[in-house]
């Protein structure tokens, strides 16, 4: 689906023809469109495993897909939304933009950049494999707990172990790359304090990406010992310890959630300023908060394990140390708040993208507070207020802040305004589907249905239904976005260098579409 | 503003109704009524919290558009609002930790209990053994197939039922000890607030003291397979009385058992109890039909291997499982009549003809050479 034109325009020298074009490429733009066609495709492949769970889940009793069947099905709608869909999309963001925002030619390290995203389509093939083979794909969810992600795991664990040991490379290479041409590529003038938050946001998410992917890696391998080689990392009857599965994980998941959201803090911080006309509130104090959060996701992994079994004392202190999190989280959303305060404000779809995520992010947070309170989360824990919760910072929370994103960017990227009116209803339909689905989701899970279950008592049947209608309404109404996009990239509206009259930035500095090279000479920043 | 309109309703209903259930059960026992006020004051905070941010969202969208002539100010920066909004929600989190500790404290204490139940989680059921009492059973989902799969009217308690309930006496500290055999499960009943999770090789531990007899229905909590979502929980809660004849009760039906394993069995007696015991306890796996899942690792029992084989290498498969895989010991899960009835049925169902027909005894002899 190499559908666009960004950079065909020629300049000293153009992009190659043909495939070659793709495969060779080691320019930002080509690599930043790549990263965000393919975590567009995944986020419809991963889609269509939703979809899959919703229409099991329209009614009570078995329809669709047996009980082995939905169990793939969540597990690798899991790990498709998050390695396929969020992160790729960040990373795609991050090429195009970063040295855009800071007056950098390109990427520091351009043929890592091309190895790290061409390492992508063959995990997720792999991983896509495992559906054909015997005892199927991984069905153990997307935090493959052992021992059932271990002794009993079907054999195609081995390949999934594989493929995430490819995405963690690839994050890596992507990290290592973003922190070096932070550090190193800046325009002259361009300080820290100067640089744009989704700089910044990214700059700090490198960081926890560097920490986090080693981790993961690490409880991969020993669950492929553990499988292979006969060790007991995670077998009692051998001496190990099935709990220790989950702190490994925890310890590499908790900074992955905020790897999903930080980046999607800066988008947004991005574009309220643009629509509102004023600058951002308290930049110096959002870049403190984004640092803060980060430091604190290392130590909070275990209110992910409230009913594992800890001493009191470490519950106390994963509760409080959760709680900490929404002081900074707080000042985040206080501040967009202000920077509307007094704005002159229109509603563009990046807006509206963003004011939704501004709303809904928060109703997302709020839950997460509810969960952090231990003996509160002896309810929750497990049920469908914690789907309810991730899935509202992760879709109207990241999802909608790369929606917005993509369509502040579009044209930049493209040179064409992207059509508003569809713009519109795609954001409207987005928004009503999205809580349509998610929100009857709390009381579901108060009442008490857990979670991962493919069939569920009589008592939970209404607002499934309710929930299955919005959720294959936003399934639908993302085809409309596809459109919007091929739309957008074909023709339209001529974009100007600054087609967002309050925008800010050293992007909008540059011709639209963005020339294939940009910033030979650095701009000076005053 | 739909949003606000669905958390007025969540707040509104402070006891859940039928079909639409809003709200967390305030429950039947100390710790579940304690959680249920934790719950609504941190729920009415953030309720609260969303609503003034939502508020304050809407005034500047309305006021502020451009449309309507607003004209963009230049500041970006109050120290003095800065400062309220870390700090307030600094308090606030201050006071919701205090009670929270205090609750959690509570509920860790399973000090003076009075019963002693051990929980253990299996692939898809739980086993509940008293400790003081030496009663010990299996409790399997015994909603019947075909509601599952929507050939039959579903009833009433669809998925929350099981063939043999915990009981427990009310007003009495019960401690229960979870551990599981082969993955990680979750012992939930909402209306005790009581969730734990039962890991393979340790043991959880958690209390409770109902304050009123009824039935009260959960389900596993942790993914644990194929069938994570048919094992339920149920527990009847009685008064003592009925609780020790309860205990007296499964102590005689222990006894005949211990009898019963001492007679000789005809081959259809012997069939008929191994199709009960088949569908109860195999045909979450091997299948109604003993066609297994072989896609899934379930293998079929139709002249496989170790059925066209001779009988010991069966009844010892069945007796103690097969290490690292989903087959399970059965030893300890059912007695020597279950088991030779069941070893028999393979056999002889679905056009197996091995026609061997295993007594009790024989099981109890592999059963002695194992030890
Ligand atoms: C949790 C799933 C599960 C349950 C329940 C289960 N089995 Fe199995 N069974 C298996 C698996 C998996 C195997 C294959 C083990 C292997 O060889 O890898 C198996 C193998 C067998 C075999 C050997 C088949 C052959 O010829 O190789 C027999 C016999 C058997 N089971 C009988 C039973 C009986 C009797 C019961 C009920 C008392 C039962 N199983 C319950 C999963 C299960
Ligand atoms: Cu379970």
């Amino acid at each position: 689906m190499s559908s666009t034109a960004v950079g065909a325009e020629h300049h000293d020298h153009g992009p190659a023809k043909g495939l070659k074009r793709w495969l060779y490429t080691t320019n930002h733009k080509d690599i930043g469109t790549m990263y965000l066609v393919l975590s567009f495709v995944m986020f419809l492949y991963g889609g269509a495993f939703a979809m899959g769970i919703r229409l099991e889940l329209f009614e009570p009793g078995i329809q669709y897909f047996s009980p082995e069947k939905y169990n793939q099905m969540i597990t690798m709608h899991g790990l498709i939304m998050v390695f396929g869909a969020v992160m790729p999309a960040f990373v795609g963001l991050a090429n195009w933009m970063i040295p855009l925002q800071i007056g950098a030619p390109d990427m520091a390290l351009p043929r890592m950049n091309n190895w790290s995203f061409w390492i992508l389509p063959f995990a997720f093939s792999m991983l896509s494999m495992t559906t054909f083979m015997d005892g199927g794909a991984p069905n153990f969810g997307w935090t493959f707990y052992a021992p059932l992600s271990t002794t009993y795991a079907p054999p195609s664990t081995t390949f999934f172990i594989f493929a995430v040991h490819m995405m963690g490379i690839s994050s890596i290479m992507g990290a290592i790359n973003v922190i070096v041409t932070i550090f190193n590529m800046r325009a002259p003038g361009m300080t820290w304090m100067k640089m744009p938050l989704f700089v910044w946001t990214w700059l700090i998410t490198a960081f926890l990406l560097i920490a986090a992917m080693p981790v993961l890696a690490g409880a991969v391998t020993m669950m492929l010992f553990d499988i292979h080689l006969g060790t007991s990392f995670f077998d009692a009857a051998g001496g190990g310890d099935p709990v220790l599965f989950q702190h490994i994980f925890w310890f590499f998941g908790h900074p992955e959630v905020y790897i999903m959201i930080l980046p999607a803090f800066g988008v947004v911080s991005a574009i309220l300023p643009a629509f509102a006309r004023k600058p951002l509130f308290g930049y110096t104090s959002m870049v403190w908060a984004v640092a803060s959060i980060a430091l604190l996701s290392f130590i909070v992994w275990a209110h992910h394990m409230f009913l594992v079994g800890m001493p009191l004392v470490a519950e106390l202190f994963f509760m409080y140390a959760t709680m900490l999190i929404a002081i900074p989280t707080g000042i985040k959303v206080f501040n967009w708040m202000a920077t509307l305060y007094q704005g002159s404000i229109t509603f563009e779809t990046p807006m509206l993208f963003a004011l939704a995520f501004l709303v809904l992010f928060t109703c997302g947070g709020l839950s997460g507070l509810m969960l952090s309170i231990g003996p509160a989360d002896f309810q929750y824990h497990d049920t469908y207020f914690v789907v309810a919760h991730f899935h509202y910072v992760l879709v109207p929370g990241a999802v909608f802040a790369i929606m917005a994103g993509a369509y502040y960017w579009l044209p930049k990227w493209t040179g064409h305004m992207y059509d508003e009116r569809l713009g519109k209803i795609h954001f409207w339909l987005s928004f009503i589907s999205i809580n349509v689905t998610f929100f009857p989701q709390h009381f579901l899970g108060l009442a008490g249905m857990p979670r991962r279950i493919p069939d569920y008592a009589l008592m939970f049947s209404d607002f499934n239904m309710m929930s299955s209608i919005g959720g294959l309404t936003y399934g639908v109404s993302q085809l409309l976005f596809v459109y919007i996009i091929i739309k957008c990239v074909r023709g339209g509206e001529k974009a100007s260098e600054k087609p967002w009259d309050g925008a800010e930035g050293l992007e909008w500095t540059v011709p639209s579409p963005a020339p294939y090279h940009t910033f030979s000479t650095p701009p000076k920043v005053d | 503003m739909r949003i606000l309109s669905f958390l007025a309703l969540a707040l509104y209903a402070s006891t859940g109704f039928a079909d639409w259930q809003l709200n967390m059960p305030q429950g039947v026992t100390s710790s579940s009524n304690e959680i249920y006020d934790l719950h609504q004051l941190i729920l009415w905070i953030c309720a609260v919290i969303g609503l003034l941010v939502t508020a304050g969202i809407g005034y500047c969208l309305i006021k502020f558009r451009k449309s309507k002539g607003a004209v963009p100010a230049k500041w970006d920066e109050n120290l003095f609002a800065e400062v309220t909004w870390t700090v307030i929600p600094t308090i606030i989190l201050v006071l919701m930790a205090i009670p929270a500790s205090k609750t959690l404290a509570n509920l860790y204490d399973t000090s003076n209990s009075e019963v002693d139940i051990l929980v253990t989680g299996y692939q898809w059921k739980w086993q509940y053994e008293y400790i003081d009492e030496e009663v010990g059973f299996f409790s399997n989902m015994s909603t019947p197939r075909d509601q599952i799969e929507g050939d039959a009217e579903k009833g009433e308690h669809y998925l929350l039922e099981v063939d043999e309930p915990m009981v427990v006496p009310v007003g009495k500290k019960i401690r229960l000890l979870l551990t599981a055999k082969d993955v990680i499960h979750s012992w939930w009943i909402p209306e005790f607030g009581v969730k734990k999770d039962a890991v393979p090789g340790f043991i959880n531990e958690s209390w409770m003291v109902i304050d009123e007899p009824g039935v009260y229905r959960g389900q596993c909590t942790e993914l644990c397979g194929k069938d994570h979502g048919f094992m339920p929980v149920v527990v009847h809660a009685v008064s003592e009385q009925e609780y020790d004849a309860w205990v007296a009760g499964k102590k005689e039906i222990a006894a005949q058992a211990a009898l019963a394993s001492m007679k000789t069995y005809s081959k259809d007696e012997l069939m008929a109890e191994g199709e009960a015991v088949y569908m109860r306890t195999c045909a979450a796996c091997h299948q109604a039909n003993g066609t297994g899942i072989p896609a899934a690792g379930f293998p079929s029992l139709i002249g496989s291997p170790l059925i066209e084989g001779d009988v010991a290498g069966h009844i010892d498969i069945v007796l103690n499982g097969k290490p690292a895989t989903a087959m399970q010991a059965f030893a300890a899960q059912l007695n020597d009549v279950e088991l030779a009835a069941v070893v028999t049925y393979e056999r002889n169902a679905w056009g197996n003809d091995k026609g061997d027909v295993v007594q009790p005894a024989d099981v109890a002899a592999m059963r002695a050479e194992k030890e």
